[in-house]
């Protein structure tokens, strides 16, 4: 069996221990959706609680494995149910209008942010002791402070202070979301602030991971050997030391996806920004569960598929692998 | 093995530091830093709520007091009820070290025992132990404790503990695996077997105390984790708001569009606070990795020989290479794993 279709296995192994522990979440923890309603309107006859459940479609008769097998089937058909907070609108709805904004500005600014967060690793580390790497600690600082804290700052100073960059949003008021120009541009404008934080917060972590290993693989008997067969400085540093320390790099790359994500949700609470996270906090402090629980699928699966495209990318770039692949 | 002692004995001597003057000197300069900034906020959390000039939660109700600058009364100012932002710092700052610590201290040991076990028992329970901190890793947390934390009514402290403690071995687990299984092949360990120890004395006697480096930078790693987190997870709202830690002042002043407002001294002490307790422990992480690894160190390390700036070499390094035979099941198992991608091809394997 190919590596990547093992990998595919694996994930799906994650994605049904994700949608086990959504289920089974609910049902332990005391209190139900029900109940909170009822609690938050106290005029309500206890006759009610039949009507509510009809009405979130919570009440399944039958076994808890009935349920469990039900709630699989209404996954599978992408049938979340009904959204508390916003009703009547499904829950899939909802989820189809955040999606892509998270997906193309954390997408793009994640990206970015490996690219030159390595690129600057290999400099630094090559480097070793020279001013990129004396920068570090400067760095370290801008990775310890909390997301948002940092995206706050930006705010004050760009949006509030200089007027630079729109106070949050993911468009201009009064414009209709649509393939046309004012539309474009202005959600391009709305998003390179919140863009700009991840990628500076995020840039450091990078340049860390990849400094260090590049120091180490600088020491290796090969790059010695490249240097002394008299190959420019240029050929060494890029095809032997920094071709082999970005394995690990990947490796950790698709470790930090999770971390990523979580920290572009407090993004877009910062910024008001419409994608999932916003959606996610006004779910919970509305105890929207349907949606809550919706939200957090849809993340995970994300977060996997964006995993398996990093094994399919080491695949690639990894000989070792590739020789592998092709021999089974 | 010289380096493990060392790193215990500097973490938990800080008070030990005049008494050996050599521990303290021979530490790397960041390692100091992170120990000294460190030191400072956990003197603050002991200290601090023992002296708060007000009560954190009294509202002032004259409305002379509310949104004040930075004043002789008021050092860090008031928000917008007049509440003194200096009380609700020093209160705050022991509230999130403590929940911090706490985690800490809980999902290291989870960590710990997951990884030792899985490392010791090896084959079948080793694979299933690392598949199952593997889905842990990859489902993302964030959303998670989200998730968790918005089941639970009253979203107060213990709940926050628990459920961050519960995902927050993971990471851990990893590395002492890695770890556990590098020494368990080591000649002390054979000869202890030899000489008829059991394997809880094993572990507990020969095994884990030659890990405390590690365990060290994993308990750092996960207080950062939990600090982060809680203070995340408070500033979006989901935590008790009526307690005072950082990310409650954080979650009210954005609510109360401090930052519209212009009132700096209410958002950027809690959120420097938190910034600064961040750095502290990636100081103390750095320097203990740099401990374990001196090629790491900065260049001021080095040394000048013969007219060239040499740096100390590698020493022998702490993640040998593993190299197991699995058989059946377990090789079966471990096979999903991402890891497999760079096991050594067996001979006869590859037709």
């Amino acid at each position: 069996m190919s590596f990547i279709i093992r990998r595919l296995v694996f994930y799906v192994v994650a994605a049904w221990v994700a949608l086990t522990i959504n289920f089974f979440i609910p049902r332990l923890v005391p209190g139900n959706a029900v109940e909170s309603i009822m609690s938050k309107f106290p005029n309500l006859q206890p006759a009610a609680y039949r009507a509510i459940e009809a009405m979130l479609g919570v009440g399944h008769p039958g076994s808890i494995w009935h349920q469990y097998w039900a709630y699989l089937v209404d996954v599978a058909h992408l049938n979340f149910g009904t959204s508390t907070s916003e009703y009547p609108a499904q829950v899939s709805t909802l989820l189809g209008e955040a999606l892509p904004w998270t997906i193309v500005l954390v997408g793009t600014a994640t990206v970015i942010a490996f690219l030159v967060g390595t690129a600057l690793g290999i400099a630094a580390g090559w480097r070793h002791g020279g001013g990129l790497d004396r920068v570090l600690p400067g760095l370290m600082f801008l990775q310890a402070i909390p997301y948002f804290f940092f995206a706050l700052i930006l705010l004050e100073l760009f949006a509030v202070k200089l007027h630079v960059f729109p106070i949050g949003q993911g468009y201009g008021q009064g414009l209709i979301p649509g393939w046309h120009w004012d539309f474009i541009s202005s959600a391009v404008y709305h998003s390179l602030l919140p863009a700009l934080t991840i990628v500076l917060t995020s840039i450091a972590g990078w340049m860390l991971q990849m400094r260090n290993v590049m120091i180490t693989t600088s020491g290796e008997d090969y790059v010695v050997a490249a240097q002394a067969k008299g190959l420019s400085n240029r050929r060494v540093v890029l095809t032997y030391a920094a071709r082999n320390a970005i394995l690990p790099q990947l490796q950790g790359f698709a470790l930090a996806i999770g971390f990523v994500v979580s920290g572009a949700l407090i993004m877009e609470i910062v910024f008001s920004y419409p994608g999932i996270g916003l959606l996610l906090v006004n779910s919970v402090t509305s105890n929207d569960y349907a949606l809550t629980q919706a939200i957090f699928l849809v993340i995970t699966f994300t977060v996997l598929l964006a995993n398996l495209i990093v094994d399919v990318i080491i695949v690639f770039v990894d000989p070792r692998a590739r020789a592998r692949e092709a021999t089974r | 093995m010289t380096v493990a002692p060392a790193i215990s004995t500097e973490l938990t001597a800080v008070t030990q530091e005049a008494a050996q003057p050599g521990w303290w000197r021979r530490m790397p300069t960041k390692a100091k830093a992170g120990v000294v900034l460190f030191g400072l906020f956990v003197l603050t959390a002991i200290i601090g709520p023992l002296v708060t000039p007000y009560d954190p939660s009294y509202q002032n109700p004259s409305p002379g007091v509310s949104m004040n600058a930075p004043s002789a009364a008021h050092l860090l100012g008031t928000t917008q009820s007049g509440q003194d932002v200096l009380s609700q710092l020093l209160v705050g700052i022991r509230l999130t070290l403590e929940l911090g610590i706490i985690v800490g201290v809980v999902a290291t040991a989870l960590a710990v025992i997951v990884g030792v076990t899985a490392a010791f028992l090896g084959g079948f329970w080793d694979e299933l132990l690392s598949l199952v901190t593997n889905v842990f890793l990859v489902i993302p947390a964030l959303p998670l404790l989200i998730v968790l934390l918005g089941y639970f009514p009253n979203r107060g402290e213990a709940p926050t503990i628990i459920v961050l403690a519960l995902l927050g071995w993971p990471w851990g687990a990893r590395v002492m695996r890695a770890q556990t299984l590098a020494i368990r092949n080591r000649d002390f360990v054979a000869a202890s077997r030899e000489t008829g120890e059991r394997t809880w004395r094993i572990i507990a006697v020969e095994i884990v105390p030659n890990e405390v480096s590690l365990i060290a930078a994993s308990f750092v790693n996960t207080v950062l984790y939990a600090i982060g987190a809680s203070v995340a997870l408070a500033f979006i709202g989901v935590a008790d708001l009526n307690s005072w830690s950082l990310g409650t002042m954080l979650y009210w002043a954005q609510s109360q569009q401090a930052l519209q407002l212009g009132a700096w001294w209410w958002f950027v002490p809690p959120g420097l606070a938190v910034a600064l307790m961040g750095t502290a422990l990636v100081l103390l992480n750095t320097g203990i990795d740099e401990l374990g690894n001196p090629r790491l160190r900065d260049a001021s390390s080095a040394s000048r020989i013969a007219g060239r700036w040499l740096k100390p070499a590698d020493p022998t390094p702490v993640l040998s290479e593993i190299s197991q035979r699995r058989n059946g099941f377990a090789g079966f198992l471990h096979s999903f794993s991402r890891s497999s991608l760079l096991d050594k091809a067996e001979a006869g394997e590859g037709r």
